[in-house]
């Protein structure tokens, strides 16, 4: 997991991300690592404030501020991110790597009518496309989206369209300069159910047929279960446990993980009387708890927690599958709620 | 948008009418205001009083007055009390130099305005944006008269660098034109720059928080770009109104800077009959303005259909 294979298409080493705030430093991402494969699904899951959104927008560097604290390395292909200048980061925002985000209502620029604001994101990498060309690579963006009457859309503003089509014109816009890497930080967050299972399909068929590597940010397990090939669990700014989608889902060794498995609604169990809850609320990230940070909300926390442990591989058959609990692996299996 | 004109239409007589009602009662109750005894002269005779007071139909009943006062402002026979002038004519020879003074000050306040508030947004925290909050608070917090006054004794009188008042057409000499209209210009626009400038800063800065301000970033736009066409862009639409009402009401300020400049045009004639309580000037005035602030609120509906598609003319008070 560690190593950088051939087809390593993004890096990140060791992010971290502070924001000084009034009470402290508020340290969002903690010492993330991950590698991105050329064509790969990655979700990366938690509640909100674990660090996913952040984790995701640093990427591109959108989380810069002078109150910013930011460390580590984001590598794609040969460029380190991080510390890259505006030019090299103008660059590489939207052409190498393109983002869809939470809320495509508010995601578009109201006063711009759709085919314009892609326009722009084609004209700002290839000044040298004439606006009546980039134009038709924004109707052809749309119908390839599946968004019906792409010439006629293409002028519309985003007010005109409903939810899901806005986000299948965001994601048109994000596919526009047909980047390497696609972050779509909780996509489908504001959607109607019907209409999130639509985009879902959309991104998985772009990740099919164009080999679109895809960093999916969600709270959602059900929409990981969906699409994903690896998953990153976070918690309070540290990956809790990674490992590939089967493992996670059928093997889970953390048990930040198994509540959240836990809190799904599944269509092939009886429907319990009350949903599953994580019992408390994510810890303030100003003044983490020692150790592990899951650790007062864990109904397994022993003497050991209060030491954090680190992300290791603790299961022999399962090389790629690593978690941070202290938990004994066989203690586990037995302990886990099914 | 015929619905629209319409609509405004009706308004803007509404308005007139109530407006001008309004100024004809104020003058009726105001004390000592006989103009029949004013127009005679102090040695008149009780007959002679009497004579005009016949002649010009100051006893008839007031809403008998107020139907006549209206035909002549819209005939174009309007009679001032004071010196007899034709009103109308008097109106319309004012109107390049008002005309001059108000479009040159309304551009250096929206240049300035939009200037100063789109650097301190963007420097927002800066020295520079601390140094224009200070500027910006001063300029808004000196009268016009003391400005314009302080003008007129250091940049005329003392060291004679621009002529100390009095306008030239445009037609006669741009140049001397646009020296005489300097400082009217500028005294009248100092205020304003002051208030556009807060407030396009304060719009800015919530603007730069909103999620397709991240989009436009994640597109790769340059920074510049992202403020200019997206930041501001949005930014404008309150800034817009308020131009639309400001200019509208601009004759106000235009009343003390032709004063103080005596750039002899409809400001200075409304101040020099305010002060004779001279009415049929002041009711052709009060009138011309009105429907400057009407015509203006329609022009900002406009605009904003153009500012923001979401908005449809015609549609926003159903």
């Amino acid at each position: 997991m560690s190593s950088v294979g051939a087809s390593t298409l993004l890096s990140v080493r060791d992010l971290r991300v502070g924001f000084a705030t009034e009470g402290g430093l508020l340290q969002a991402v903690d010492g993330v690592s991950f590698d991105l494969a050329a064509g790969e699904v990655l979700a990366v899951v938690g509640e909100s404030g674990s660090g996913k959104s952040v984790t995701a927008q640093t990427l591109l560097g959108l989380t810069r501020s002078p109150n910013a604290r930011i460390a580590g390395s984001v590598r794609l292909g040969g460029t380190e991110l991080l510390d890259a200048d505006d030019a090299t980061l103008h660059g590489i925002r939207g052409d190498r790597m393109a983002m869809v985000f939470q809320d495509p209502m508010t995601s578009f620029n109201p006063v711009y009518r759709i085919g314009a604001q892609i326009v722009e994101a084609i004209r700002a990498h290839r000044p040298e496309t004439s606006k009546g060309a980039a134009r038709e690579q924004a109707v052809e963006l749309l119908g390839s989206v599946g968004i019906p009457e792409p010439e006629r859309r293409v002028d519309a503003y985003p007010y005109e369209l409903s939810g899901g089509m806005r986000q299948r014109a965001m994601i048109a816009m994000a596919l526009a300069l047909d980047p390497e890497v696609l972050i779509a930080d909780e996509p489908t967050t504001a959607l109607d159910v019907t209409v999130q299972a639509q985009i879902l399909r959309l991104l998985e068929q772009l990740n099919r047929e164009r080999g679109l590597a895809t960093i999916l940010i969600t709270h959602d397990l059900g929409v990981v279960a969906e699409t994903a090939d690896r998953v990153l669990v976070m918690y309070a700014g540290r990956v809790v446990e990674q490992g590939t989608l089967e493992e996670i889902f059928y093997d889970p060794q953390h048990p930040y993980t198994w509540g959240l498995l836990g809190s799904l609604t599944r269509l092939d169990r009886e429907r319990p009387e009350r949903l599953p809850q994580i019992g408390g609320a994510p810890p303030s990230l100003i003044d983490l708890p020692a150790g592990c940070s899951f650790r007062p909300r864990c109904p397994h926390a022993f003497g050991r927690c209060e030491e954090l442990p680190g992300l290791d591989a603790r299961l022999p058959d399962a090389p790629g599958h690593l978690d941070r609990c202290w938990l004994d692996p066989e203690t586990k299996r037995g302990g886990r709620p099914q | 948008m015929a619905r629209f004109a319409a609509r405004r239409l009706l308004g803007m007589v509404a308005v007139l009418f109530a407006v001008s009602v309004l100024t004809f009662l104020i003058f009726n109750v105001i004390p000592s205001s006989d103009p029949a005894q004013r127009m005679a002269g102090k040695t008149a005779t009780p007959q002679l009083i009497a004579n005009i007071t016949e002649e010009w139909g100051f006893d008839d009943p007031l809403p008998q007055q107020y139907l006549t006062m209206m035909e002549k402002v819209f005939s174009g026979d309007l009679i001032s009390y004071e010196g007899r002038e034709d009103v109308d004519e008097r109106i319309v020879e004012g109107i390049p130099a008002t005309f001059s003074l108000c479009l040159g000050a309304v551009v250096i306040w929206m240049f300035f305005g939009v200037l100063f508030g789109y650097l301190s947004a963007v420097r927002s925290g800066g020295i520079l944006d601390r140094a224009l909050t200070v500027l910006a608070i001063t300029g808004l917090s000196i009268p016009i008269f003391l400005i314009g006054e302080v003008f007129l004794v250091y940049l005329t009188y003392k060291t004679e660098i621009l002529p100390s008042g009095g306008y030239v057409e445009f037609g006669e000499s741009p140049l001397e034109w646009a020296e005489h209209l300097v400082l009217p210009w500028v005294t009248l626009a100092i205020v304003y720059i002051g208030i556009y400038s807060r407030i396009l800063r304060a719009n800015m800065l919530d603007a730069m928080n909103e999620d397709h301000v991240r989009t436009a970033r994640a597109k790769g736009l340059r920074e510049r770009h992202v403020m200019t066409r997206h930041v501001m862009r949005n930014s404008l639409v309150p800034i817009v109104t308020l131009l639309g009402l400001d200019v509208g009401a601009l004759l106000g300020g235009a009343i003390v800077v032709e004063a103080i400049f005596s750039l002899n045009g409809i400001g200075e004639y409304a101040y020099i009959s305010l002060i004779n309580t001279d009415l049929p000037p002041i009711m052709a005035i009060v009138l011309f303005g009105a429907f400057f602030i009407v015509l203006f609120n329609a022009l900002v509906d406009i605009a904003y259909a153009y500012l923001d598609p979401r908005v449809k003319l015609g549609e926003s008070a159903q």
